[in-house]
Order: C-alpha cells, then sequence, then structure tokens
C-alpha cells in the first residue's frame, strides 16, 4: 500500500537526477505533497512560494519559458481553485511547458472536510484548452504518468490522493497519454479494437453485460464490482481510464460497442470529470446507456476517508448497486 | 567619439522620436481596429521607447527567443498597441502589419499572444499575473548564470490584484537584482481615478516595504527615464521599481486624464485631430 503522492516524490527524485531542466514548485505543502524529497535531492532548482498560489503558477509560467520544465505542487483544491485563471492565462493559452501535480484529490482527503476535498478539479482543467488532465490509479501508474508528462511538451494536469492505495497494475503496465487500459478480463486493448474494427461482436449475445469505465481511487472497487457481478454470472469489462484528457475515445467506443451497459467511476463530482467525458464521447460517436458513479452535486465532509467513501457510495458495493439498477433496465 | 552628455543628447532625441511614433501608430491602428485601449497606450508610450530604444533591451529581432535577449513583459496587457508599435519600430515585423490590430487572423490580437506575436514575451491581459512571470524568468536567469535582465511594465490600477504583492514578495525574497518593474502611473482606471475606486497608494512605500529598491520618474521625461533606468538597473542584491508618473492619454489633448478615453477608440474627425496634433509639435 503505496499512497500516490509517495510515489510522486519518488519519481521526482528520479527524474530530477536525470534531467537538470526539471525545477519544483511547492505553497508550502512540500511535507504533504511529497515534494520534500525533491527539495532535500536539489535545494537549489526547488522553490517553496510559500502560501500564494496564484504567483506560483506565474512563477512556474516564468521558468518554462526560460526553458525550464516546472512541476508545480500543491492540493488539489488550492492547484486548480485559487490559480484558475492563472493556469488559464499565465500556463495554458501560451502552451507553456508546465506540469501541475496536485495531491488531495477527492473525498478521500477525509478529515480536513469540504474545503480540503476538490471534487471538481478534473472538471476544471478539462475545460481548459490543450492541458491533459491524468489521475492515475495506483503507485505504479503514477510514476509512468509523471515520466509521460515529462515527455509530453505542454501543460499538464495530475491528480493524485493522500490515502495509501493498494497496487492495481502489473509492474510492467504502460501509460501513455490518450490510451486507456483493459484491466479485465485479461484483453488488450488493440485487440478490443480490431475485433469490432471486424464487425464484432456479431450477435448481442456475446456483448459484455456491464463495461466498468474507472480512474484513481475508484479503479479497485471497479474491480472488486465485477467480481461480485461476475459471481450472479454477470460478464464484466473493466477497463482503466487515467488518460481523461484526451479520453481514449478509440478504446471507448470498441468498449461501448462490446457492452449493454457502461458505469464510469470516479472519486470527483459527476459534473464535468470522467463520467462526463464518457457521456459526451457515447453520446456522439455510439450511444450507449450510461450511469456514472461519482459525488452527487454536493460537497464532501469530516470523516475518515473510507466512511466517506462509503457515504457517498464510492464503493465495490455501490457500483454494483448502479449496475444492478443500469441492468435491469437495458 | 562623443562625450556622455552629447551621447545622450542623441539617444534622447532618437528615443522621442521612436517615441512619437510610436503614439501615431497607436492612434492608427485603434482608429483602424475601431476598438482598443488608447489612454494607457499612451500613458506607456515614453517608457516603451525609452526601454526599446535607449539600449535597455538586448534583443534579436531576427532571433525573438535568442536565450540572451533582455525580457520585456507587459503586464497591463491592454496597452497592447504600444507594444506592437515599439516591436514594428525594432523590426520584429513589418510596420503595415500594424493596422491588422484586432482583426481576425492577425498576428496582434486585442491583447498580447506569445504564441502568435514575434517579440511577445508572455501572454498578458488578465490583470496582475505579469510579474509572476517576470520572478520566474529573472529566477531562471539566476539559475543559468546569464546575464539578461527582465523588465515588467504594470498598471497603477493594475496594483490592486493582489498577485502582484505576491510576486513583489517573491522577488525581494529571491533577491532578484536581475528584475525590474515599472509602474505606468497614470492615476486613472476604468471607472474613475484610482483613488477613487480603490487607493493602492502609496505605491512606492509599498514596493520599498516588500523590499525592492524603488525610484520615482517623471514617465514623460526621456531624461529623467533614461536616467532611473539607468540606476534600476545597477542595484544589487534585491529587485528594483520605477514608479513613473504619467498622464493617461499623453499626446492627444483631448484624451489626456479623461477615463473615456481608456478603452474608447477615436472615429471619424476625432481621429483626425488626434493625428494631426501627433504629427506636430504638440509633445515637445
Amino acid at each position: 500500500m503505496i499512497a500516490t503522492r509517495d510515489a510522486y516524490g519518488e519519481i521526482l527524485v528520479e527524474l530530477g537526477r536525470e534531467n537538470p531542466n526539471i525545477v519544483v514548485l511547492d505553497a508550502d505543502l512540500s511535507s504533504s505533497t511529497k515534494t520534500e524529497k525533491f527539495a532535500k535531492a536539489f535545494p537549489e532548482r526547488f522553490f517553496n512560494v510559500g502560501i500564494a498560489e496564484a504567483n506560483m503558477m506565474g512563477i512556474a509560467a516564468g521558468l518554462a519559458r526560460s526553458g525550464k520544465i516546472p512541476f508545480v505542487s500543491t492540493f488539489a483544491v488550492f492547484a486548480t481553485g485559487r490559480a484558475y485563471d492563472q493556469i488559464r492565462q499565465s500556463i495554458a493559452y501560451p502552451r507553456f511547458n508546465v506540469k501541475i501535480v496536485a495531491s488531495h484529490g477527492g473525498l478521500s482527503v477525509g478529515p480536513d472536510g469540504a474545503s480540503h476535498q476538490a471534487l471538481e478539479d478534473v472538471a476544471l482543467m478539462r475545460a481548459i484548452p490543450g492541458m491533459v488532465v491524468i489521475v492515475p490509479c495506483d503507485a505504479h501508474e503514477t510514476k509512468e504518468a509523471i515520466k509521460a508528462a515529462l515527455r509530453h511538451d505542454g501543460p499538464v494536469y495530475v491528480r493524485l490522493g493522500r490515502e495509501k492505495v493498494p497496487s492495481v497494475l502489473p509492474d510492467d503496465a504502460t501509460f501513455e497519454i490518450g490510451k486507456g487500459l483493459i484491466l479485465w478480463p485479461d484483453k488488450r486493448r488493440e485487440d478490443l479494437i480490431s475485433s469490432v474494427s471486424r464487425g464484432e461482436p456479431k450477435e448481442s449475445a456475446h456483448l459484455f453485460d456491464v463495461a466498468f469505465v474507472a480512474s484513481g481511487i475508484m479503479v479497485k472497487p471497479a474491480l472488486d464490482a465485477a467480481r461480485i457481478l461476475g459471481q450472479e454470472g454477470k460478464t464484466c469489462l473493466v477497463a482503466d481510464f487515467a488518460s481523461i484528457k484526451p479520453l481514449d475515445e478509440e478504446l471507448l467506443v470498441a468498449i461501448a460497442k462490446n457492452s449493454r451497459l457502461v458505469v464510469t467511476c470516479e472519486e470527483h463530482s459527476i459534473i464535468g470529470g470522467l463520467g462526463s467525458a464518457v457521456c459526451e464521447t457515447l453520446a456522439e460517436n455510439y450511444p450507449r446507456p450510461v450511469l456514472r458513479v461519482g459525488v452527487r452535486d454536493e460537497f464532501g465532509q469530516s470523516g475518515s476517508a473510507q466512511e466517506l467513501l462509503d457515504a457517498y457510495g464510492l464503493t465495490a458495493e455501490g457500483i454494483v448497486e448502479t449496475a444492478r439498477k443500469g441492468l435491469s433496465k437495458v | 567619439m562623443l562625450s556622455e552628455p552629447q551621447k545622450d543628447e542623441a539617444l534622447i532625441c532618437e528615443i522621442e522620436t521612436r517615441a512619437r511614433a510610436l503614439r501615431r501608430h497607436i492612434i492608427e491602428m485603434v482608429g483602424k481596429a475601431g476598438s482598443g485601449h488608447p489612454g494607457g497606450s499612451l500613458s506607456s508610450s515614453d517608457i516603451l521607447a525609452t526601454l526599446y530604444f535607449g539600449g535597455f533591451l538586448r534583443l534579436k529581432p531576427e532571433d525573438p527567443l535568442w536565450p540572451e535577449r533582455d525580457r520585456f513583459i507587459l503586464s497591463k496587457g491592454h496597452a497592447a498597441p504600444a507594444l506592437y508599435a515599439a516591436l514594428a519600430e525594432r523590426g520584429f515585423f513589418g510596420k503595415d502589419v500594424l493596422l491588422t490590430l484586432r482583426e481576425f487572423g492577425s498576428i496582434l490580437q486585442g491583447h498580447p499572444d506569445c504564441r502568435k506575436t514575434p517579440g511577445v514575451e508572455v501572454s498578458t491581459g488578465s490583470l496582475g499575473q505579469g510579474l509572476s512571470m517576470g520572478v520566474g524568468m529573472a529566477l531562471a536567469g539566476k539559475l543559468d548564470g546569464k546575464g539578461y535582465r527582465v523588465w515588467v511594465l504594470l498598471g497603477d490600477g493594475e496594483c490592486q490584484e493582489g498577485q502582484v504583492w505576491e510576486a513583489a514578495m517573491a522577488a525581494s525574497h529571491y533577491r532578484l537584482d536581475n528584475l525590474t518593474a515599472i509602474v505606468d502611473h497614470n492615476h486613472l482606471q476604468i471607472d474613475s481615478r484610482i483613488e477613487e475606486v480603490m487607493s493602492p497608494e502609496p505605491i512606492a512605500q509599498k514596493f520599498s516595504a516588500f523590499g525592492w529598491e524603488v525610484f520615482e520618474a517623471n514617465g514623460h521625461d526621456i531624461q529623467n527615464l533614461v536616467n532611473v533606468f539607468r540606476k534600476a538597473a545597477t542595484v544589487r542584491g534585491k529587485p528594483s521599481a520605477v514608479i513613473a508618473d504619467t498622464v493617461k492619454g499623453r499626446g492627444v489633448s483631448f484624451m489626456e486624464n479623461q477615463k473615456e478615453w481608456h478603452g474608447k477608440a477615436p472615429k471619424g474627425e476625432e481621429l483626425e485631430r488626434a493625428l494631426k496634433e501627433l504629427s506636430g509639435d504638440h509633445l515637445r
């Protein structure tokens, strides 16, 4: 069990060793975002700008314009909320090469309560032209996503979590911006897409009952939900869509063509996040019933991470219930 | 070899000529576009002419992103016509391009877009953000051991934005003596006099309290601007600020000190009158 923010702290030091252009900025939360590891390893390339997020984004823009590759970290709620205009105007509009890696996304922030639980950060970042948005599900995927963000020339938003999470992906799993990953059944993304292009499935009997399209910490409960439904004789597919923007439309449409029902699972508001992105793509390309598991237009509150996830239905049981409801109608 | 005062005389004459050209361009551009911000462009014309033609910006118009270049950031992005005029005069693009200001498909957007216009350092228009970007560039200069200087032009109304003071704090904290902020202190903002809307005064003392070396200047006296910018560039161990006292709409009699001309284009007779004033000796 490793928190994605810890994986970030580790990979940042590794990458910093290889690439002298990497600089890291934080707004007085380096012990929480884990950029403190980089600060310790490369103090001359670390800037703690104090509690001033707007200024931090602007400084990052200036550094990027001068050839540096800034990784900017704070809590997701502050990165995207307090500094939205700076991200839009100073970073994204000129397409500067700034990586915004925000920790403490979602309800699982826990006891700090609603003020610190970003539930609309993905929606905000997704709406900005050219912004890449990634929500990794575990430590391995976080490291791969950070490496991919570094390879990408342009602004990227990566959302990480506070809580320790189990390892979901195999150690050799790759991550590519704009590509989803089929986790269950054991089927390659390319094979599903090419089978669809051959006109399969030919009969509705060969469809999956439910396809779960998930991101972040909801990937694991989606896999559990598939197992529970499998025991009831339902066939399920589970895909990890860490790359929310660009979205893997090719894979998503192939999944929809192979499934009776699509259920999206995200630790985010159902407005503007992965669920919205999936609905938009399918509505335009291959309409299929979609149900969204996420936070339904409300704020979070204090509690332990598990209590909150239970209360808001962001669990395997919550996903199963939603899927059953959907299956009764299709 | 000319002695210093004589050399300055020639330099001042050159800057004044360019400043007059900038003002004419501004009125022609905004007049043709039918919209734009003449007031704050005219108030900053002498400052821009001094920076671009007084030897303060080492630039290569044929290589706009030359890594060693000095940086100029127009944080008050609505004065874009003044910046575009200076860039055209400096040779970054043809002067004929100026008349495409604000047109669909033009490289001269309503507010500066660094991806479209050669010589524009960063994209601005949403006030309060330029100084932070200047801090980033100055920091990078220090990290890389480069000798360039970063100049940022702010509006006085813009100093109402909190981010300006976050950046002021950071610049001082990092001892960025390769950074100079200039405030175009024209005393007016869209709705009224800045002191009436929300006074940012005393601006000089505020920068001073934030740890900056502060200079005051007459923003329309070229020799004074040259002297002060030279002094600002020699400050060591901390950033420098120049509070330049200016007149909004400077150079066009009916625009001077009139808030109505913040964001309005002159039309017909107004346009003719403005250009006539600027072609004469009105400014001397």
